[in-house]
């Protein structure tokens, strides 16, 4: 079971860019959006870390950029880490598929795409997952429907 | 059954057979529609449908008190109602920093216990239905009733009760909440038996569940399945073990795992889960500290800005629940990580190759519930 | 064979022959016959109708009790009248045809399962002296015309257009060809004891003793094969894949509304009664009582119960095992089911008439 630091420097030497904001609950990391397949491979593949498990693949909307956040944990040594990649481009948000390191991020890629819109390159199946074609990206801070939600 | 993993975008031919089951369907419990394409009895590949029943339930979230979250917490995986809703009253009860008393620990524990014996019981009900022994459905019916009627004796409702609350419970139980636990469980171990004597012994029963839906261990991780149906597969994931909450650390239980990694070892992970969950009741029922059955919790719970991470074990699976708060009195972005989401994608790989009646006992054997997964 | 046995058993054939002499003195022989024919085909359709709705409240109050609960009781004294309710409901159900089906085919599949268990019905020996269809081939007369129901089946599933009708009765249809053969073999095994295709004469030389003691071992093993082989002949029990409602809705029948349906539910039901009254026949005496050898007292105190009664106490015996199965098993899967028959009941069934006829040649049964 690896500490904040020694997890740090680990993911340091394979992404340099990456940095750790400080006072979180669980270990952070925020990457830069091209880096995080090359990082997600590296944090599978490594015999320290061995983060063979995605719990969530999720994006949050704050509203000057969409952040994708990935929670990873190791069924060998049941350490818990988060990936943060922060997306500025409203307009046309993109960012690396996972889906080749862990079987499951094919599908919560989906919901993600579903609910805030957000492309992910070679995704074997990007298609809408709850939601009809035309719906729009409910999630999103600045979603309107006049019909279905009722603003306080 | 061919080793490549076969993606979900297939290539349909045309002279593919497809039938649709589902959205109303016996066996699919919930709405949930498999598009299956068969030849002749076997099936080549399936695709799942979802969002039938998608309420949106983290957008609704944004908009209303953590209080009044957790109703809707209910409504995801219902049959782990209680579980569900602790989840969330611990998120906000650790990003607060509150202190539970021990009394409320030790009922939250209990009432997790018997949600998930009832959730159990519901399983191996529709289970044995599904695979036409028509009558194990009205015995563990009976037997689910008992801990209905204490749920209701002591919250007012049978199935949702949104009883947790942030800082503890709603109102104490009901004082005769410790007698009639204490009867239902040696009313229970006389029944469980029964269970086995009707299904997991038969011959009929065994063929139709050996070596049907084989699962690997890695394929469970990589589709991060998890609970009864990823530890039938030898993958040690119960969170009860790994990050004890409530009062899950002071209890002797054993962590069920088989090898196996097919229907029937799911099956079997289930049953002795039961057993295990009756020796836990049976340990914390009897030693109840007294005390408040809530901390002093402000009327309005605003969590401190940030982000918060909680995970607990459901009848499922592992259910996480991620709050983003801004430090309004409404979370800012709420994920929850349903274990029934991931559970149901694997369904491609472990189906494809078997006949359609293998396909019904692997959809009933990972025990899925759809509100779950479509939240 | 003791004739002046089987003295004591009442015999129908007393108030059948009064009623026929009444007849032939007031018309004409023909038209005699042709009234007795009238008359044979009323007394059968009411006593089809009402043995269907008595069957059908049988095993809902059966499963209640193994499921621990009650049952019908409201409709009715008991809820006998529980049956009458669904009729009429289903009398009043609007009948949905279908567009793209093939209508004459559509119509005709229940009436063609209905008339085939109606035929096999005949043949079946209800007492003494009541025996409508007395052929010198029963035996196999009523193994051929209960075959007949399959192609209801088949046409019913293909004419209903709808993939899961089709795919249901794809796999009934192989399912009761399968079967029908260990349902024969296990059959001829009492054939080959008694000598006579005969219905009526396979019971007269049970008068010493059932053929299932006398038979002993392999008749019991036949016995054993026929109860396995006919639940899955009339799609029952541990064997109704075709219509297994939690995987296919409901099989070959699901585009079937109103009294179609319920030609096909009905027809289900009789044809377990006419396979518990031919199991009954063969191997459990028929009307005949029990009797043991020659234990003339015994025998004796036996006949003053009435044939009729010994028939049917035997064949809802039968029935009620077959419900059980039902209850209380799971299903299995079609290539199981296959694999049951081709692997294990076939050559079960053939060994045993083997040695059975070794047996008969030596006269090594009782």
């Amino acid at each position: 079971m690896l500490n904040k630091q020694e997890l740090s420097e680990i993911i340091l030497k394979m992404v340099p860019e990456a940095t750790f904001p400080e006072g979180t609950q669980l270990t952070e990391v925020i990457v830069p959006a091209e880096k995080i397949l090359a990082l997600a491979e590296g944090l599978k593949n490594n015999k320290e870390t061995a983060f063979d498990y995605l719990i969530s693949l999720t994006a949050v909307d704050f509203t000057t950029n969409m952040t994708v956040v990935y929670h990873l944990d190791s069924t060998q040594f049941r350490h818990l880490i988060v990936l943060k990649v922060v997306l500025t481009d409203r307009e046309n948000p993109l960012v690396d598929s996972v889906s080749p390191v862990w079987a499951t991020a094919e599908f919560h890629e989906r919901e993600v795409f579903d609910l805030f819109g957000i492309r992910f390159n070679n995704h074997p199946n990007l298609k809408r997952l709850f939601l009809e074609d035309d719906y729009g990206f409910p999630l999103r801070k600045d979603f309107r429907d006049e019909i279905n939600i009722i603003e306080r | 059954m061919s080793e490549e993993i076969i993606k979900d975008v297939i290539v349909r031919e045309n002279e593919d057979y497809i039938i649709n089951m589902g959205p109303q369907h016996p066996s699919t419990h919930g709405v949930l529609r498999f598009e299956v394409c068969l030849k002749g009895e076997t099936v080549k590949y399936l695709i799942p449908h979802i969002g039938y029943i998608h309420r949106g339930i983290e957008k609704m979230s944004e908009a209303i008190t953590y209080q009044q979250v957790i109703h809707l917490t209910d409504r995801m995986d219902y049959l782990s109602a209680h579980i569900n809703n602790e989840a969330v009253c611990m998120v906000v009860e650790e990003a607060m920093q509150v202190e539970v008393p021990e009394r409320v620990k030790y009922i939250r524990t209990i009432l997790d216990e018997l949600n998930r014996i009832a959730s159990h019981q519901l399983w191996w009900c529709a289970f044995g239905m599904d695979l036409g022994a028509l009558t194990a459905f009205f015995y563990g019916l009976r037997d689910r009733e008992q801990i209905l009627d204490i749920f209701e004796e002591s919250f007012g409702s049978r199935l949702l009760h949104s009883f947790n609350t942030p800082g503890g419970l709603m109102h104490d139980v009901h004082p005769n909440f410790q007698k009639r636990t204490k009867e239902f469980i040696t009313y229970f171990r006389k029944k469980l038996p029964e269970y086995d004597q009707l299904l997991t012994g038969n011959i009929i029963f065994q063929e139709r569940a050996k070596g049907v839906g084989y699962m690997s261990r890695e394929k469970a991780i990589a589709y991060g399945v998890t609970g009864p149906s990823g530890r039938g597969s030898n993958l040690a994931c119960d969170i009860r073990k790994i990050a004890p909450y409530g009062a899950y650390d002071k209890v002797q239980f054993d962590e069920i795992l088989m090898t196996e990694g097919d229907t029937f070892a799911r099956y079997q992970v289930r049953m002795a889960e039961m057993w295990e969950s009756l020796k836990i009741i049976e340990q914390l029922i009897d030693n109840i500290p007294e005390g408040d059955f809530t901390a002093k919790m402000k009327p309005i719970i605003k969590l401190p800005v940030g982000e918060y991470f909680k995970r607990v074990e459901t009848a499922r699976g592992e259910l996480a629940v991620y709050v983003v708060s801004d430090g309004n009195k409404s979370p800012y972005r709420v994920k929850f990580r349903s274990p029934n989401f991931s559970n149901l994608f694997v369904m491609n790989e472990l189906a494809a190759g078997g006949k359609i009646a293998d396909l019904v006992a692997i959809s009933g054997s990972l025990d899925l519930v759809i509100p779950d997964i479509d939240r | 064979m003791n004739t002046d046995m089987s003295s004591k058993i009442y015999d129908f054939s007393t108030l059948t022959g009064s009623i026929d002499a009444a007849l032939n003195s007031w018309m004409s022989p023909g038209l005699a016959v042709l009234t007795e024919l009238v008359i044979i085909g009323l007394v059968f359709l009411i006593f089809y109708a009402l043995l269907g709705l008595f069957l059908v409240y049988l095993e809902r109050k059966v499963c209640a009790v193994i499921q621990n609960r009650v049952g019908p009781n409201r409709v009715g004294k008991w809820g006998l009248l529980q049956t009458i309710a669904d009729l009429i409901k289903l009398l009043m159900k609007e009948l949905i045809p279908i567009r793209k089906a093939d209508h004459l085919l559509f119509i005709l599949a229940p009436f063609i399962v209905i008339i085939a268990s109606f035929m096999a019905m005949g043949a079946v020996p209800f007492a003494k002296g009541l025996h409508v269809l007395d052929f010198n081939i029963g035996v196999f007369y009523v193994m051929a015309v209960s075959s007949l129901g399959v192609v209801g089946i088949l046409i019913a599933g293909w004419s209903s257009n709808s993939k899961y009708s089709l795919i249901g009765a794809m796999r009934s249809g192989a399912q009761i060809v399968s079967y029908e053969l260990s349902v024969g073999l296990s059959l001829m095994a009492i054939v080959v004891f008694s000598g006579t295709m005969s219905l009526s004469e396979i019971i007269e030389s049970q008068v010493n003793g059932w053929w299932i003691f006398k038979g002993h071992i392999p008749a019991f093993i036949a016995f054993i094969v026929f109860l396995i082989a006919s639940t899955a002949e009339i799609n029952r029990g541990p064997f109704d894949l075709a219509e297994a409602e939690s995987e296919l809705t409901a099989g070959f029948h699901t585009e079937y509304s109103g009294i179609k349906f319920a030609f096909f539910f009905l027809a289900e039901y009789i044809n377990m009664f006419i396979v518990a009254a031919l199991g009954a026949t063969v191997f459990l005496g028929g009307w005949m009582p029990l009797h043991i050898g020659n234990w003339e007292g015994f025998n004796q105190v036996m006949d003053y119960i009435p044939s009729i009664v010994w028939f049917f106490t035997k064949t809802f015996f039968i029935i009620y095992v077959i419900m059980w199965f039902k209850w209380t098993f799971p299903r299995l899967r079609i290539d199981q089911l296959l694999t049951l028959e081709w692997k294990f009941l076939l050559p079960i069934s053939m060994v045993n008439i083997l040695l059975i006829a070794f047996l008969a040649l030596m006269h090594w049964h009782f």
